[in-house]
């Protein structure tokens, strides 16, 4: 497949999470958005990975191996990131009764 | 021929429970397309021939981390349409900031001179898991036990903040 095509739907899904992350409230849906970002990234990366390798096969039997590795590690942070993440979100719920994010403007004063 | 509709048919999936994943009022619905998005991703993993990744995605992602969005909603007891009263004005404006944005990158990559550029699907082996853990084991050694290391951590932190008092 043109390496175009995964280029454009990588945008398109990175951009429905900002989307996302723009218009709503609730901390939980914000942070599920950010994970599919997180995956749109994740699939461009693979798809470069393949295209490098297409190019440099010649040179180098793995080449292209590094991005996958790349993802893996995204994914490692990530799964850190989401438990440490919901462990703020419930004990925001527990102490305000609310994940609304707008509730959260008292932290500035 | 096969693989062209696969990539369309995945594209149109991922996109569109995306998009659901944004809309949907109840959060429960929200997790469940985005678990569909998750799955569409794999299949375009499978069809790039990254199967380690793949699987991983759907262990991880599928498995671990939306069940435990899941357990969170049903611990708060959100499947009622919980959404507080919020700002037309200041949707449509984040709406046509990501437009904005959409629009932006598109015309700027356009032209950027990938047009011939392939990503070969289908065949090739550096996304099976005998190239990808030699890799892991030899030359990304030092991350891979860092990232236990973010793990532990990760695990005494959610513990500490999740602890009552």
């Amino acid at each position: 497949m043109p390496i175009n095509y995964y280029i454009f739907l990588s945008i398109a899904l990175f951009c429905i999470g900002i989307v996302g992350v723009l218009t709503r409230r609730n901390a939980i849906i914000i942070f599920m958005c950010i994970e599919l970002m997180l995956n749109a990234v994740n699939l461009l990366l693979v798809a470069f990975s393949k295209m490098h390798h297409l190019k440099m096969a010649a040179v180098n039997a793995t080449a292209g191996t590094d991005g996958q590795l790349f993802v893996f590690f995204i994914m490692v942070v990530a799964a850190a990131e989401v438990s440490v993440g919901l462990a703020i979100i419930v004990m925001m719920y527990r102490n305000i009764h609310s994940v609304d994010v707008n509730f959260l403007n008292r932290l500035k004063h | 021929m096969t693989t062209q509709i696969l990539f369309w048919i995945l594209s149109v999936m991922a996109l569109f429970s995306a998009l659901m994943v944004v809309t949907s009022k109840n959060p429960v619905h929200s997790v469940l397309w985005l678990i569909l998005t998750f799955f569409s991703i794999s299949g375009h993993y499978i069809l790039l021939n990254a199967q380690f990744l793949a699987v991983v995605n759907i262990i991880v992602y599928a498995g671990a981390i939306m069940v435990l969005f899941l357990f969170v909603i049903m611990l708060m007891n959100m499947n009622k349409e919980s959404e507080p009263r919020k700002n037309r004005w200041l949707k449509m404006a984040g709406a046509i900031a990501g437009g904005s944005l959409l629009l932006v990158l598109v015309a700027a990559l356009k032209d950027a001179g990938l047009k011939e550029e392939q990503a070969v699907v289908k065949v090739g082996g550096i996304g099976l898991i005998k190239n990808l853990g030699k890799e892991l084991f030899t030359t990304y050694v030092v991350p891979f036990e860092i990232s236990s290391i973010l793990f532990l951590s990760a695990m005494v932190g959610a513990v500490v903040i999740g602890k009552r008092e």
